[in-house]
């Protein structure tokens, strides 16, 4: 996996497997330590937050995404763009609800998981809900609510890999000055 | 040096980063002898001419040393007050430096979050809609430009007039602050910004 940049001066080319060993150790350390998996949820839940709100700037400053109009825009640039930017890979985003407030992402493959097997007594741990807290702290660093849950896992034997996002609302009180006009007129649709 | 200063505000008006790149600029040293014909007063916890501009000494510029060492304020670098010590005839003549006094870290708040509320005002005064706010502010002696990120956080460049490719270097700034700054898991958001050299 490579970091993506625009920066003539070092592109870093990462070893996926290290990566993938590093976030299993993350997970196993905190099921030792909390032994609970609901408990450890929140806290991969917690960590992604974290990483979603500073990833969110880097991700605005290097690929240069305006504003998106509409959560169909939204959902379209989390899959292709981001995605691809950070996992290397492109989900598909279908699913919409009737009110189009909800969409899923599916995932044919998830670094995260290559060669994780979720033993018998783990069977409510969320494995990559570190995925979860990330995507809902950078969307609330662009004034939007969500909430993002796995719906389909394949560590829990379903086929792929499903990601349920729902739009909760629009977070007025923290826009930056100019978008307050913006917003009235544009609602997700 | 084209471009003259860099700012960085938060979302909420705070002031996250400063650097300051100008040469010191409009400074003024001569020998006096007694009296000294400059009428003097305290502003700001500084020495400040009043009166009596001359020779590149202008009403406002701040009292920077005398006889090479730098003041402390109202007071010399030995800690004798200022003012008592130019009323003594015996200390001349003397040469003092005056100039345009660097602004303190606290002293550059006050203007950054003015400018944060005066952003806010221009993007609502904005007849067109979806305004990004204020991009640019010119005179003739700098331009000040500003860039907004969608996550609230404004990079403020002061540079000469002529300089150009400054949106270039905004985007730049910004790549650089999400890789320095955010990398960095002990860096609180929004909190400012402490850098070695800085």
């Amino acid at each position: 996996m490579s970091r993506q940049s625009n920066r003539t001066t070092d592109s870093k080319k990462m070893n996926a497997e290290l990566f993938t060993l590093t976030y299993g150790a993350l997970v196993t350390q905190l099921c030792k330590d909390y032994e609970n998996d609901e408990e450890v949820n929140k806290q991969l839940d917690k960590m992604g937050y974290n990483i979603g709100v500073r990833l969110i700037e880097d991700f605005l400053a290097r690929s240069s995404v305006g504003r998106c109009q509409d959560f169909r825009e939204t959902a379209d640039v989390i899959a292709k763009v981001a995605f691809k930017m950070y996992l290397g890979i492109t989900p598909s985003v279908t699913n919409w609800s009737p009110a189009g407030d909800e969409f899923s992402l599916i995932l044919e493959s998830n670094p995260l998981v290559d060669f994780v097997e979720l033993p018998d007594n783990h069977s409510s741990l969320v494995y990559s809900n570190l995925l979860c807290g990330v995507l809902r702290g950078a969307l609330e660093m662009v004034q939007m609510a969500v909430e993002v849950k796995f719906s389909q896992d394949t560590l829990r034997g379903d086929n792929v890999t499903e990601i349920r996002m729902k739009f909760i609302k629009r977070m007025e009180e923290n826009l930056p000055a100019g978008d307050e006009v913006h917003s009235r007129i544009c609602v997700p649709c | 040096m084209a471009i003259f200063s860099v700012y960085a505000v938060n979302k909420s008006g705070g002031f996250i980063y400063q650097y300051d790149n100008y040469v010191h600029r409009a400074e003024a040293e001569k020998t006096f002898r007694y009296p000294l014909d400059c009428v003097l007063k305290i502003h700001d916890e500084k020495v400040v001419v009043s009166f009596g501009q001359r020779d590149g000494i202008r009403v406002g510029n701040a009292l920077l040393s005398i006889n090479g060492l730098d003041v402390n304020g109202k007071f010399t670098a030995d800690g004798k007050e200022i003012i008592e010590y130019l009323k003594d005839s015996t200390n001349y003549p003397l040469s003092i430096l005056f100039g345009r006094a660097r602004l303190s870290s606290n002293e550059k708040l006050m203007p950054a979050s003015m400018f944060h509320s005066l952003f806010a005002i221009g993007s609502q005064l904005s007849p067109e809609v979806g305004s990004t706010g204020i991009e640019m502010l010119e005179t003739d002696m700098f331009k000040r430009h500003c860039f907004q990120t969608l996550t609230g956080i404004k990079l403020i460049v002061l540079t000469d007039p002529r300089q150009s490719g400054i949106d270039e270097l905004l985007r730049k700034i910004y790549e650089i602050y999400s890789d320095f700054a955010l990398k960095n898991p002990f860096y609180s958001l929004a909190m400012p910004i402490r850098s070695p050299g800085c």
